[in-house]
Order: C-alpha cells, then sequence, then structure tokens
C-alpha cells in the first residue's frame, strides 16, 4: 500500500544539536528534533494549549513545551508529564539522504481517510519504502 | 567519706575542662582552682575573634562564676602558684599562701616564646596568649599605627589579621621561607601569602629579626641581612614553651614538657598534668583538641577508675581567619617513602589541596581557599580509612557518596565540638532534654559549633539523627538529573573547570537533563566563568534562544530597553513606526516603565530589533530588568537627590547581565518612593544628604519590604553597594530565587557581613568578577545581525512543496 510519500525537508545542519525547528509541510505544522544519533518529527502544536513544541528544550527524547511545560515523547507522541495523560501528537518517520533530512507523510488522498500517523504510531524504524535503507548517522 | 583534696593549677581550657570531666564520676575531691589571670574561664582559641572585632570579650567566656560556685569549687583567681613542695604536699602561692593538696593537677599551659633578640623589653613590645594581651593590642590599635608582628604561624596571622581590620598597617616577619610551614607546604605557604597580601597585610619571609629598634620604645625591628622595617608597636607570636617549672619544683620527669604516660600520669602518682605544658610521646600539643581527649583520660585515672588510655592526637590545624581558609592534619610531607601527594590547585581561586596517601590510607591533608571538606579527610585520618575504592574521589566525592559521616557510630563519648569539648554525648543529652530542633538552638545550648565552625556538618546529622523535629537549613539538589544542591554544584563546577551544561550534565548527572536544569546550568556556567564558558542554546528556554518573551500562541513580545524609564519623542517615534510596519497587535506600557510590543513573530525579530536602534531590554530572561526611577531633582519640588541619573546609570553598570531570577531595581530622590524602590531587589533611596542602599523587596506574588543594606554619602557609594549586592546575589543564589527569597535565606546581617562589611578583598573579588562579566556580556539583540545559528530566527521552508 503505497499511500505514503517521504518528503525532503531541509539540510540537516540547518537543525542545531538538541534543538527543534518547525516546518510547514501539506498543510501540517511539524516539528523536527535533532537528537544527534537520530532525527524525529512529531505535530508542532502541544496537545494542551497548542504551544510551540519545535520551540521546546529537548531532554533525552522527550521535548518539554515552552509554554506549560507538558513533556512530550518525540518517539511515541504521547504525553509524558503530566503523567497517565491520554492526550498526544502525531509522529512522522525520517531519514537522512545525502544530509538531508526527509520526513514521511501519508498522500494527500490517503490524509481524508484515516489517518496513519495519529497517536500510538510506533514504527519508528524505516523500512523498505524509505529511499535510504537507514538513517546514516 | 572524707573528701581528697584536690588542687589544679590553671584555671585555662585544658585545666577546666579536665575538672568538667572528674565532675562526671563519683564525688570524690575537694576542688580548688588557682589562675593567674583575673578572668574566668574563657575559649583562648577566639582570642582572635576578639581582637578582630567579631566577637566581644565575655561571649568567649566558657563557665560563669555560678557554674564554680555551684559545682563548689573553691576560685583562686590572680594568684599564680610559685613552688610545689611534693613531699609535704602543698603549692605556694604568689600570695604567700601555702594549699595544701592530696592530689595536684598542674594545668599551666604555655607562654609565648620569645625569640632571643635584642629589645624586646622596650615599651610597645606585646605577645598575644591571654585576653589581656587582647585587651592591650586593642588598646594600641587604631587606623594608620604601623604593627609588625614577629611570627607567621598560625597565632602571628590570626594576630595580624585582627590588627589589620582595626585598621593597622600590618606586616609579618617570618625567620622561615613559607608561612605555617609546621603545618603547610611550599605551595600551600605561597596560596596562603598571597591570600594574606590580598587581605592587605605584608608579609615578609626568611627574615631574622635581631632587635626591635627604638629609645626605649618600639620604633621598628632590625633583620640579619641589615634590613629593617618601621613599627609603632610589635607583636612577638614567635610560638609557645610549655610551662614546665612547677613540674621541676615537683620533681616531675620533664623534656620539654612535663612526661605523662598513656594514663596521664606523671612519674609521681599524686601529681598529674594536662594540656600544652605536658609531653606525651615525645609530642607536646599546642591545640586545643588534645585537651580534651586527654583530660578525659585523666579523669578516669585520677578517679581511682583507671583504665582509658591516651594515645596521642591527630594534629589538625585551622587557620580562623575570615575569608582565609586553611586547614591542615596529620603529616603532608612527601618525603617518607611510599607516599602520593594528590593535588589539586587553582591559582585563579586560590584554592590548593594536597591529600598524602600512604599504604591506602590518607597520611596528611592540606587545604587552603576551601576547607568545606576538611571533615571527611579528618574521618579518614582518624579512622585510617582504606581509601582504595575512593582513589578517584579523593578530591572530590563522587556523585551520591556524599552521606558523611557515619553519626550514629560514633561514641557518645566523642568530642564533635573541639572548640568548645563539647561531646556527641552532650548534644544528643541537649536534645532531647531541651526540645531542641534547630542548629541555632543548639548553638545556643551547647556552645556546640560555635567556634570555628567546622563541626557544623556533624552536629547536623545529629541533630538529623535525634532530634524530632529537626529543621533543616533545607538544602534540595537540583532535580534528579544531577542530584546535588546548587552551592556544591557551584563548587564543583568552579574546581572542575567545566564550562559547557553537556559536560556537567555527563560528569556529574544522567547525560540528559531536563528543562528544570538545563537553564540553571546555563545560567551557572555563565555566571561561574564571567560569560567566558560554552554556551549551549539547546539548554536554554527558548526565550534565551531567542531574546524574547514567548506568548501563549507562540509569538513574541519585544522590550526595548528604556533607561531609567526616560525616553525622548524619536525613540518614541522609532516604536510607533515599528508598531505599524510589522502589525503589531498590541502596545502596551508596562509597569516598569517600558514599551511592550506583543504579537511579533519570530522571524520579524531580527527586523524590529534594527529597526528599532534600541537594546534589549531583557524583559523575557532571568536577568537585569530594569531601574524604575521618579522625576528626581531636574524637575520635582521634593526630590533631594537626583535618582533619575542615578538609575540611568545603575541600569547602564548591569545591564546585559543574568541573574538567578530576574531582577528589578528601582531608584528614588526622596523617602515618598513614587518608583517604589523599597519593593525592589535593589532599591536606592535618596534623602538629604545621604542614600538607603536597600534590597530584597517585592512586590509580586510576594510582598515584601526590602532590607536596609546601607546608607552612604555619595552616589557613586551607592551604586557600589548595589553592584556589591547585585554579584553577590548572583554567585550565591540558586537559580530561580528572587533576592526576596535570597536575602531571607541568608538574612540581611549575613549579606552586610558578606558584601558591604566584607573585608576589602572579597569586595574586590565581587567587583572584579562583575566587571569580567560585565566586560564580556553584550547585548542580545546584536545576534538579530550575526546570530548564532542560520535558522536561530529563520522559519525553514521545506525542500519539495507538497499539495496540501
Amino acid at each position: 500500500m503505497n499511500n505514503k510519500k517521504w518528503i525532503r525537508i531541509t539540510a540537516l545542519q540547518n537543525i542545531p544539536l538538541r534543538e527543534g525547528r518547525s516546518v510547514n509541510v501539506a498543510g501540517r505544522e511539524i516539528a523536527i528534533f535533532n537528537l544527534g544519533d537520530r532525527v524525529l518529527a512529531v505535530d508542532g502544536r502541544c496537545p494542551h494549549k497548542g504551544g510551540p513544541l519545535a520551540e521546546g528544550i529537548v531532554t533525552g527524547d522527550t521535548v518539554v513545551c515552552p509554554l506549560h511545560a507538558w513533556k512530550i515523547s518525540l518517539e511515541t507522541g504521547s504525553v509524558t508529564k503530566p503523567e497517565a495523560n491520554p492526550a498526544c501528537v502525531a509522529t512522522y518517520r525520517t531519514c537522512m539522504e545525502a544530509g538531508v533530512v526527509l520526513i514521511e507523510l501519508p498522500e494527500p488522498s490517503a490524509a481524508n481517510q484515516s489517518n496513519p500517523f495519529l497517536c500510538g504510531e510506533q514504527n519508528r524504524v524505516a523500512s523498505g519504502d524509505s529511499p535510504s535503507p537507514s538513517p546514516v548517522f | 567519706m572524707t573528701m581528697e583534696k584536690l588542687v589544679v593549677v590553671g584555671n585555662g581550657m585544658a585545666g577546666v575542662a579536665c575538672v568538667e570531666q572528674i565532675l562526671k564520676h563519683a564525688p570524690k575531691f575537694e576542688i580548688t582552682i588557682f589562675g593567674d589571670e583575673t578572668h574566668v574561664n574563657y575559649n583562648r582559641i577566639l582570642l582572635s575573634s576578639v581582637l578582630a572585632g567579631e566577637k566581644a570579650a565575655d561571649e568567649i567566656r566558657l563557665n560563669s562564676l555560678e557554674w564554680y560556685q555551684s559545682h563548689g569549687i573553691e576560685l583562686r583567681l590572680g594568684v599564680r602558684i610559685t613552688d610545689v613542695d611534693a613531699e609535704r604536699k602543698t603549692v605556694t602561692g604568689d600570695d604567700s599562701s601555702v594549699t595544701s593538696f592530696d592530689k595536684l593537677l598542674i594545668a599551666t599551659g604555655s607562654t609565648p616564646l620569645i625569640p632571643p633578640m635584642e629589645g624586646t623589653k622596650k615599651e610597645g613590645v606585646f605577645v598575644f596568649r591571654n585576653l589581656d594581651d587582647t585587651r592591650v593590642l586593642l588598646d594600641r590599635a587604631a587606623p594608620g599605627k604601623k604593627a609588625v608582628v614577629i611570627g607567621g604561624g598560625l597565632l602571628g596571622l590570626e594576630a595580624a589579621r585582627g590588627l589589620q581590620v582595626q585598621g593597622c598597617d600590618v606586616t609579618v616577619v617570618h625567620l622561615m621561607d613559607t608561612l605555617m610551614e609546621r603545618q603547610l607546604d611550599l605551595t600551600g605557604g605561597g596560596y596562603l601569602k598571597a591570600k594574606m597580601e590580598c587581605l592587605g597585610v605584608k608579609v615578609l619571609l626568611e627574615r631574622n629579626a635581631t632587635a626591635i629598634l627604638g629609645n626605649g620604645k618600639a620604633a621598628g625591628v632590625a633583620f640579619k641581612d641589615g634590613s629593617g622595617v618601621e613599627a609603632d608597636f610589635v607583636v612577638i607570636a614567635a610560638g609557645i614553651r610549655p610551662n614546665v617549672e612547677l613540674g621541676r619544683k615537683a620533681g616531675l620527669q620533664v623534656n620539654r614538657g612535663i612526661v605523662v604516660n598513656d594514663f596521664m600520669e606523671t612519674s609521681d602518682p599524686d601529681v598529674f598534668a594536662v594540656g600544652e605544658c605536658v609531653e606525651h610521646n615525645g609530642t607536646c600539643y599546642g591545640l586545643v583538641a588534645p585537651l580534651f581527649e586527654q583530660g578525659k583520660v585523666l579523669a578516669a585515672t585520677i578517679t581511682g577508675n583507671r583504665g582509658p588510655v591516651y594515645s596521642g592526637t591527630i594534629q589538625a590545624a585551622k587557620l580562623k581567619i575570615m575569608g582565609v581558609d586553611v586547614f591542615s592534619a596529620g603529616n603532608f610531607s612527601e618525603k617518607v617513602p611510599g607516599t602520593d601527594a594528590v593535588r589539586y590547585e587553582d591559582p585563579a581561586l586560590g584554592v590548593y589541596k594536597k591529600l598524602t596517601v600512604r599504604d591506602g590510607k590518607l597520611a596528611g591533608v592540606i587545604l587552603v581557599g576551601d576547607t568545606s571538606d576538611s571533615h571527611r579527610y579528618m574521618d579518614w585520618l582518624r579512622a585510617s580509612t582504606d581509601l582504595t575504592a575512593m582513589r578517584r574521589q579523593l578530591l572530590f566525592p563522587g556523585p551520591a557518596d556524599d552521606a558523611g559521616l557515619d553519626v550514629a557510630a560514633m561514641a557518645d563519648s566523642k568530642v564533635i565540638c573541639g572548640c568548645n569539648g563539647v561531646t556527641k554525648g552532650t548534644i544528643i543529652q541537649a536534645i532531647h532534654e531541651k526540645g531542641i530542633n534547630t542548629l541555632a538552638q543548639l548553638k545556643d545550648c551547647t556552645r556546640a559549633s560555635t567556634g570555628c565552625g567546622s563541626c557544623t556538618v556533624v552536629c547536623q546529622q545529629l541533630l538529623k539523627a535525634v532530634a524530632p523535629e529537626f529543621q533543616e537549613e533545607a538544602k534540595k539538589n537540583l532535580c534528579k538529573c544531577v542530584p546535588f544542591p546548587e552551592d556544591k554544584l557551584r563548587e564543583i563546577l568552579r574546581s572542575q573547570r567545566l564550562r559547557s551544561v553537556q559536560e556537567v550534565l555527563e560528569i556529574y548527572g544522567n547525560g540528559v537533563g531536563c528543562e528544570v536544569c538545563k537553564p540553571a546550568l546555563s545560567y551557572m556556567v555563565d555566571m561561574l566563568w564571567c560569560g567566558d564558558h560554552d554556551e549551549d542554546r539547546s539548554a536554554r528556554f527558548i526565550n534565551d534562544r531567542v531574546h524574547a518573551n514567548i506568548q501563549k500562541d507562540g509569538t513574541f513580545s519585544v522590550v526595548p530597553r528604556i533607561r531609567g524609564g526616560v525616553t525622548s519623542a524619536r525613540e518614541l517615534r522609532r516604536i510607533a513606526d515599528v508598531a505599524e510596519k510589522y502589525k503589531v497587535p498590541m502596545v502596551k506600557i508596562t509597569g516598569s516603565q517600558r514599551i511592550d510590543l506583543l504579537g511579533v513573530k519570530k522571524a520579524d525579530l531580527p527586523q524590529i530589533w534594527a529597526d528599532l536602534g534600541m537594546p534589549s531590554g531583557q524583559a523575557y530572561t532571568k536577568g537585569v530588568r530594569m531601574v524604575k526611577t521618579c522625576v528626581g531633582t531636574d524637575f520635582c519640588r521634593f526630590g533631594v537627590q537626583d535618582s533619575t541619573k542615578a538609575g540611568i546609570e545603575l541600569e547602564r553598570r548591569l545591564e546585559n547581565m543574568y541573574t538567578p531570577h530576574k531582577l528589578k531595581m528601582g531608584a528614588v530622590g526622596c523617602p515618598r518612593n513614587c518608583a517604589e524602590a523599597t519593593v525592589k531587589d535593589i532599591g536606592i533611596i535618596g534623602q538629604e544628604g545621604s542614600w538607603q542602599v536597600v534590597v530584597g523587596g517585592a512586590a509580586g506574588k510576594k510582598v515584601r519590604k526590602a532590607d536596609l543594606l546601607i546608607t552612604v554619602e555619595s552616589t557613586e557609594e551607592a551604586l557600589q553597594a548595589a553592584t556589591l549586592f547585585f554579584q553577590y546575589y548572583r554567585e550565591n543564589a540558586n537559580f530561580l530565587e528572587r533576592t526576596y527569597d535570597f536575602v531571607e535565606r541568608k538574612g540581611i546581617e549575613t549579606v552586610r557581613r558578606e558584601t558591604v562589611y566584607a573585608p576589602l578583598a572579597i569586595q574586590q573579588g565581587l567587583r572584579e568578577r562583575l566587571r569580567k562579566s560585565k566586560r564580556i556580556s553584550r547585548d542580545a539583540w546584536l545576534e538579530g545581525d550575526a546570530p548564532r545559528h542560520p535558522t536561530q530566527f529563520v522559519q525553514i521552508e521545506p525542500l519539495e512543496k507538497v499539495q496540501a
């Protein structure tokens, strides 16, 4: 089922180590983080009050929302603080190609159907349909 | 039961401490104490604090007259015992009195050693040994007087500093090539010399004083090399000599001191000796700790409970000069075969530490500039702790391994406070019986920890273990990621020269950090290295990455600096132009006499800053916000000081600096206080002919009237006092601790003592570090033109366009 697409976003060097940057792509605001050994991407707004996650402090593989310090796992998109919080943000698979960060988006047609990127998804490992078989770090 | 007669010669710390121990046994003696001084027993080791004006003479009293009375002790003050007849068991006083005894206790201490030189009998030549000497010196000391102290040991240096605090121009003359050579090696002595000189005490080494010059009255000191130094008076502190004459007259075996065995017995079964006048195992002690240990053993022996033995004391010395931390214990010589010396030194900070390790155990320790770990080392020395497994943490405890001494395992009889001879048992008893919960109460009740203060940690541990409602002066760890209190962390970062947040996290933390510790550590490295650190923006809150205040919708607010709230038509016009050009949704006058442009996009920030042409007002950060001013003398009918100008100058001197929390200031030209200086972190309040400098005020979540730091005459002095407190707050407050909490935690008295009333060198240190930080600091908005990172303010556009 090929209803996803890898999009070239920006050179990795545009995202400083342990920081995030926001991009608008295909009508979505996505926050991309450079964790040194990998790049992770989630929907850009905190499920609490819509804080810009790309501006948060990164702690391990979690980002802390700059508005009220909610913590969002960049791996799973789930809220880790406050605890036992059902809210979450969508996550996006990423990979690297010649120093450029790519993220995987649903095709426009697929977006109207069930969204495969909503919370709970944990398939972070790049699979065979990625242009580059594994992250190049 | 008939009581035996015990005569004690010597009413000093050793004799009385021993009597206190004897009283703990079953009553056996009628006690008479002779003292040649006219004072009740006082704490001799605090004489230097009296000289330095830190304590009053009556504050160092150890036993009151009532104490002697209540124990039925006959006290004979001002009587010097000049003779002993061991056969007939009598002592003779210089008042011709003859007193008989069954048992005699000699506790005559020691007298100052006067080195052979000419003219020591001249007027104006003093020693520094007892309370009367101290009073004479206090009387003699006056601003501008030239004082020469002969002897660069513990006592000489303390005397020198005391005289210098009294305003004298002091020179220390020392025979050896290094100060305190019995306690310090050459390097340590060098650090100490630098500290003393920094305080303003002159030090002359390798000078052999041969004569006191002057015609009947001291006018100078001549040295063997032909040189000399002028003096209005001279203090000889060249060591002590045990007072053994009575021992000789009693026919006891005497070497350098009166010889005693492990039971504290002399060669005569009815004559005992304790303290500085004795020699045990070839050693005469000149320090306080052995007195108590000896006294306890002697008390057992003399009361017929012979058993406990005295096996010598590890020599430990602490220099009691405020701001000059020196500690030495054990044998620091590296010459003994098989000795490893473990060293750490930092000339810039004046910190030198050396441990000598032999056979896997600590043999000696020297600490200069930082004696905070002295207890740990004393514990290792006393317990002969095997250090093999701790080899990597000798100079700095590893994380989570700072539990301190095991107070539970300590015997009740163990002396915790060496200065006052307070045992663990006494402390525990006081805690139980008097319901003590705080260190302050414990100090009042037992005197423990009121001397040099080096036992404070152990006292606190005892309180914690025993007191039902112990109120700790709470020391919270920064966070789980870096489990240390912030003051400890500052010390670690400084001593380990850690300059980046990530380094700290990797070495002392979990390697990851969080939103709590990262900004705190960012502040800490910036402050400690005066801006010369490795800045890591990822560890900063977003406001400090883009120098603007994030709003609820992710936009930012922009507040340019308007010093003292004074602006101009041109500035206002530029602000208005910016508001229109960038369609700023809200323009608001703030409570800080500034203008806030709210709802700005991140990408617009650099251009807005450029268009404004004004520096950052730091309204987004833990840093210097502003100085709110009133109109002072220019237009106001009531103003008596030019608060507007003073406020602008204060803001100029401190702007761009980061602080533990936001810092707001105020300057008012009269006590009407129109700019609310009394509820600011720092305020200066003009009055007729002077300024009050106040600190720790608040009118936010908490409302607090500021405390008076100092009142000074000139505007410059007011600014100096304010900036001194500013840097003190920067260096000593925990991150996110506002001045009102900080001042309350420290106590305004402490704040005063450590800032405006601190020794000059301490003040100079604060100023120098502030100067350095200020020099490196810059207007954060300059990054608009020269961003630290290419995408710092830039909205990233995807390389591929995709239709939504």
